[in-house]
């Protein structure tokens, strides 16, 4: 088992309290950044660290910070961003309901290094019951001066609130985000302006993931290049991987960046293999909108080397043969699993949360869950097939805000992959609603 | 001023210009077509996607190209710009497209609609529409409804531009219509019954580029290109009071808003000329009205072509 | 497939109020945003009215909470259209908000659903004849590493298998929270 960075004290007992969280430990950062750093300081290790944003695009967190707009006289803000919808991710869920002051710890640190004096946690409506868990972390937190008025006599001011959704998936777009933290839907914005210019109330934000920010927390006490040492190239640090599926022991692992996808999978600090002894069909590595790879892509790349967890090697072969690490949210599909009915079901998720604004994904998403439906309860033809490469090539890269391309791209890779099956389920349509396809056999050459 | 190059074509404009804006200054076909935007209405564009556009090269400074088409709507020019419109393949291959996204749940019921002939997605239809849909599904549909006792909504038509809500925000803080739900299932709607009443709500008939909104005071009593569009101007105490109305021989079937050839009402007195619905649905005698003459319709469009040829069933592309 | 006005029969016959106490909470949400912002506390409050105005957000509860904030209830009918956890007409007492995303599917959330649909002779959507359960569906909700799964009100049941939801109808019916 790697290091443990985020989730080292998870199961000690009453660590959601402050007086556990604080004798673990906790707090630390708060007191070495306020007391003893500069904004630009703490910025500087954020940097020195190599964390990449851990919501699913990867973006440098240092650099972003350092985009931030900084007006005179108008406020900053840092949102931070607890929507987690993402199928197959439940990462940010784990940590905040079993550790939330660390998330409070990692926002106090990150605010003052933005120099923001009010930040909001926006979580998903559903989470209501972690919600709740938080706001009593930050009423203890406000209690013990870290949160108020002059924290730690260090002359910095910091608020912190919670604000639930209500039930959007494309909250979790970060200007989707800020509208909808603005008590409206949930509609993107066209950017450029980008959020470190003109975000919540028009003023520069900064929008982080729940990992990212939790992550601050040991980057400041370890310092930055302590943390740059584990992991691999430029996937630094640790991650939180949320594994689901038919796998042997699924749930939340906190992995050092760089281990093999075959330790992951079958390892027994991690997910134990396959459940029920069978075989591996299918791997979907970070979250629903990443490529699904195929049983043979899945441990190995096309050129034969082992897969690792880094955001590099997940996505070596490109789209061709590789996928994403994106969220983090691990789905693995075992040999009785239909891929056809998984693209539908996907494909029914993302038309059911397009926002509407825009007609390649509102339309375009729709279609394709009419065209998928059909394809599998029996009823497609061959030019479905087609249809389907079709219709998400014209929503991919036309539209607003990257929930078409996200709706895409699991359509294509699926497709890509597994047309055998699909084809299956055109030719031989009676035999195709009565059991499942199998495992798919590997092409003569894959590179 | 900056120079930028639409279609080989070089113009010279102010800092901050969109690329439509500038295409607009050269006129012509390099104009991409714009079904959501709308220059009196801020926060207007980006939804529709008609108009994108290919650029060829983002500045002098960066050269570079775009990967991506761009909303030429939403997008600043910057110096050296290079931009294709009509002389790219790639935006006329992804502009079809989105016609054909707009179009897999539209009616398809122009021989029934008052907008036919008038409709901006019937003009696209027919450059960009293919031969015959793709679409084998079902199409949604709406009832249609009133929304006051003046205004007709087809839901059916609408292809959410949001213009129609722009406008009722520019013109009064009591907007009672707005768009509801969403994804496919996204519609505008008061959601309740309730009328859309304050003394500018027709406007929303003259921003709306399809058949969605229509003036129940004129439905079904002529197709616009039986009738003669002429400027007309009365006294009004609400709004300027120059108006276009559409005569058939001595009766007037409908007053409408002074449209410039992108379907934008024109400046008055140099503000939007909307005009009250005093005199857009209640004057309706000659005698109200002094009629200046004839009003050239000089848009791009399926009558001035006289390509519409009646009833059909589908939209077909006209080579 | 769908209406454009919204069926009037169903409407709450009083007004609904907050209480005292509610408002004070709803003023406390208010000062978490900067001065003239407090809209952003809408979708907050509209989870709040829902729970106090019987399960559901009838025109009248929307129509108040516009007053709340000094909307126009327009704003308000949006939003609480854009978001599929607000109710638009009225429910049982407990719903059952049953995932049916890839990961749950994949552990059998289409037989959990069926399953609950029999033994309660409801179809998706649909409430109970006693007016005790409404079954819906639900995308993706966080808890795919423990499918298949259900939410009820504030409380995800995971692991589901049918005797466990034999158990949880059973104490729900009881009146008792399940664990
Ligand atoms: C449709 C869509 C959904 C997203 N959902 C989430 C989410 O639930 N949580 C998240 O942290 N980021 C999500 N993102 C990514 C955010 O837009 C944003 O990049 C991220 O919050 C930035 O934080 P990071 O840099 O710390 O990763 C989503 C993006 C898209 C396009
Ligand atoms: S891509 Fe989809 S979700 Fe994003 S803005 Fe457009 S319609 Fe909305
Ligand atoms: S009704 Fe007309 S103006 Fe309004 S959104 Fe629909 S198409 Fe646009
Ligand atoms: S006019 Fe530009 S996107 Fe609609
Ligand atoms: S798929 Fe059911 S909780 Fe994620």
């Amino acid at each position: 088992m790697g290091r443990r960075l985020l989730l080292e004290h998870d199961n000690v007992a009453g660590i959601e309290t402050f007086d556990v969280y604080r004798k673990n430990g906790g707090y630390r950062s708060v007191e070495k950044a306020l007391k003893s750093m500069s904004p630009e300081l703490v910025l500087e290790e954020v940097q020195k660290s190599g964390l990449r944003g851990r919501g699913g695009a990867g973006f440098p967190t240092g650099m972003k910070w350092s985009f931030l707009a900084k007006p005179e006289g108008v406020p900053r803000y840092l949102l931070c961003n607890a929507d987690e919808s993402e199928p197959g991710t439940f990462k940010d869920r784990y940590l905040m309901e079993k550790i939330p002051h660390l998330l409070i710890e990692g926002m106090i640190v990150s605010s003052f290094a933005l120099g923001a004096n009010q930040s909001y946690i926006y979580i998903r409506g559903e989470y209501m019951w972690i919600l709740d868990i938080l706001e009593k972390a930050i009423a203890e937190a406000y209690e013990k001066g870290f949160l108020g008025k002059n924290i730690l006599g260090s002359g910095f001011d910091h608020d912190l609130s919670v604000a639930p959704g209500g039930g959007a998936y494309i909250c979790g777009e970060e200007t989707a985000l800020i509208e909808s933290l603005e008590g409206k839907r949930g509609n993107p914005r066209m950017k450029p302006p980008f959020p470190a210019v003109k975000g919540l109330y028009g003023c520069p934000t900064v929008v982080n993931n729940v990992e990212s920010i939790a992550a601050v927390v040991p980057i400041i006490n370890d310092g930055g290049e302590e943390y740059a040492k584990i992991g691999l190239g430029k996937s630094t640090g640790t991650k939180l991987i949320s594994a689901c599926g038919n796998l042997v022991r699924p749930g939340v692992y906190e992995i050092e960046m760089g281990i093999t996808v075959e330790e992951f999978i079958y390892g027994d600090d991690y997910c134990r293999g396959i459940a029920n002894g069978k075989k591996l069909k299918a791997c979907v590595p970070g979250g629903s909108s990443v490529p699904i790879l195929p049983h043979y892509l899945v441990t190995k790349t096309a050129a034969g080397e082992d897969r690792l967890m880094t955001y590099e090697s997940l996505a070596d072969g490109g789209f061709a043969s590789g996928s994403m690490l994106g969220s983090g949210g691990f789905i693995v599909f075992d040999e009785d699993q239909c891929i056809v009915r998984n693209t539908w079901n996907f494909a029914r998720f993302y038309a059911h949360e397009s926002c509407g604004q825009c007609s390649p994904c509102r339309e375009g998403t729709g279609w394709m869950e009419k065209v998928l439906n059909r394809l599998e309860h029996g009823q497609g033809n061959m030019r479905d097939i087609d249809l389907l490469a079709e219709i998400n090539k014209k929503i991919e890269g036309n539209t607003i805000c990257p929930l078409g391309d996200a709706a895409a791209w699991p359509v294509a890779a699926a497709i890509r992959h597994f047309r055998d099956e699909f084809e299956w389920h055109v030719n031989e349509r009676e035999e195709s609603q009565k059991r499942n396809y199998g495992l798919i056999r590997e092409p003569q050459s894959i590179a | 001023m900056i120079k930028v190059t639409i279609d080989d074509v070089e113009v010279e404009v102010a800092e901050g210009t969109t690329i439509l804006n500038a295409a607009r200054m050269i006129g012509g076909d390099v104009v991409p077509p714009a079904m959501c935007y709308y220059s009196k209405l801020p926060d207007t564009g980006g939804k529709c996607r008609t108009c994108l556009v290919e650029v060829a090269a983002g500045s002098t400074k960066d050269p570079r190209p775009m990967p991506k088409l761009v909303v030429s709507c939403s997008t600043p020019v910057q110096d050296g710009m290079v931009v294709k419109n009509k002389t790219s393949q790639r935006v006329h291959e992804n502009r079809g497209a989105v016609v054909e996204f707009l179009l897999i749940n539209h009616p398809l019921d122009c021989p029934v609609c008052d907008q036919a002939g008038e409709c901006h997605l019937q003009d696209l239809g027919f450059e960009h529409g293919a031969e015959k849909t793709r679409y084998e599904e079902e199409r949604r549909t709406f009832d249609p409804i009133d929304i006051g006792n003046k205004i007709k909504l087809h839901m059916n038509r609408c292809i959410l531009c949001y213009r129609c809500v722009a406008v009722a925000n520019q013109l009064t803080d009591k907007r009672v219509h707005g768009v509801l739900h969403r994804g496919e299932h996204a519609e505008i709607s008061t959601y309740i019954e309730s009328a859309v009443e304050n003394d500018f709500s027709g406007n929303m008939i003259d921003v709306c580029p399809v058949g969605a909104l229509t003036d129940k005071t004129f439905r079904f009593k002529s197709r616009v290109w039986f009738l003669k569009p002429m400027e007309a101007e009365c006294e009004c105490t609400k709004c300027s009071g120059k108006v276009v109305v559409w005569q058939f021989g001595n009766e007037i079937y409908r007053v409408t808003g002074r449209k410039d050839r992108y379907g934008e009402v024109e400046d008055q007195d140099g503000k939007p000329g909307w005009i009250c619905n005093d005199c857009r649905f209640d004057k309706k005698d000659l005698s109200k009205w002094n009629i200046i003459g004839p009003r050239t319709i000089d848009r791009h469009s399926v009558i001035s072509q006289g390509k519409y040829e009646g009833p059909r069933t589908s939209i077909k592309k006209v080579k | 497939m769908s209406s454009s006005h919204t069926d009037l029969s169903k409407r709450h016959s009083e007004k609904p109020v907050f209480s005292a106490e509610k408002m004070a909470e709803v003023q406390v949400l208010f000062a978490q945003y900067p001065e003239g912002k407090s809209k952003s506390a809408l979708i907050r409050v509209l989870h709040m009215a829902e729970e106090e105005f019987g399960g559901w957000l009838s025109i009248e509860t929307m129509d108040y909470v516009a007053e709340v904030f000094n909307i126009q209830p327009i704003e308000v009918y949006e939003v609480a259209t854009f978001y599929t956890m607000f109710n638009l007409e009225p429910t049982g007492k407990y719903v059952f908000e049953v995932c049916r995303t890839g990961p749950c599917m994949l552990l059998g959330s289409d037989s959990i659903i069926d399953y609950i649909g029999t033994k309660l002779d409801i179809k998706v959507g649909e409430t109970s004849a006693d007016g005790m359960f409404t079954l819906k569906t639900s995308e993706c909700l966080g808890a795919c590493g423990y499918a298949p799964m259900l939410q009820c009100g504030k409380k995800y049941h995971e692991h589901l298998t049918k005797e466990r939801v034999d158990e949880i109808i059973t104490a729900y019916r009881a009146g008792q929270t399940p664990n």
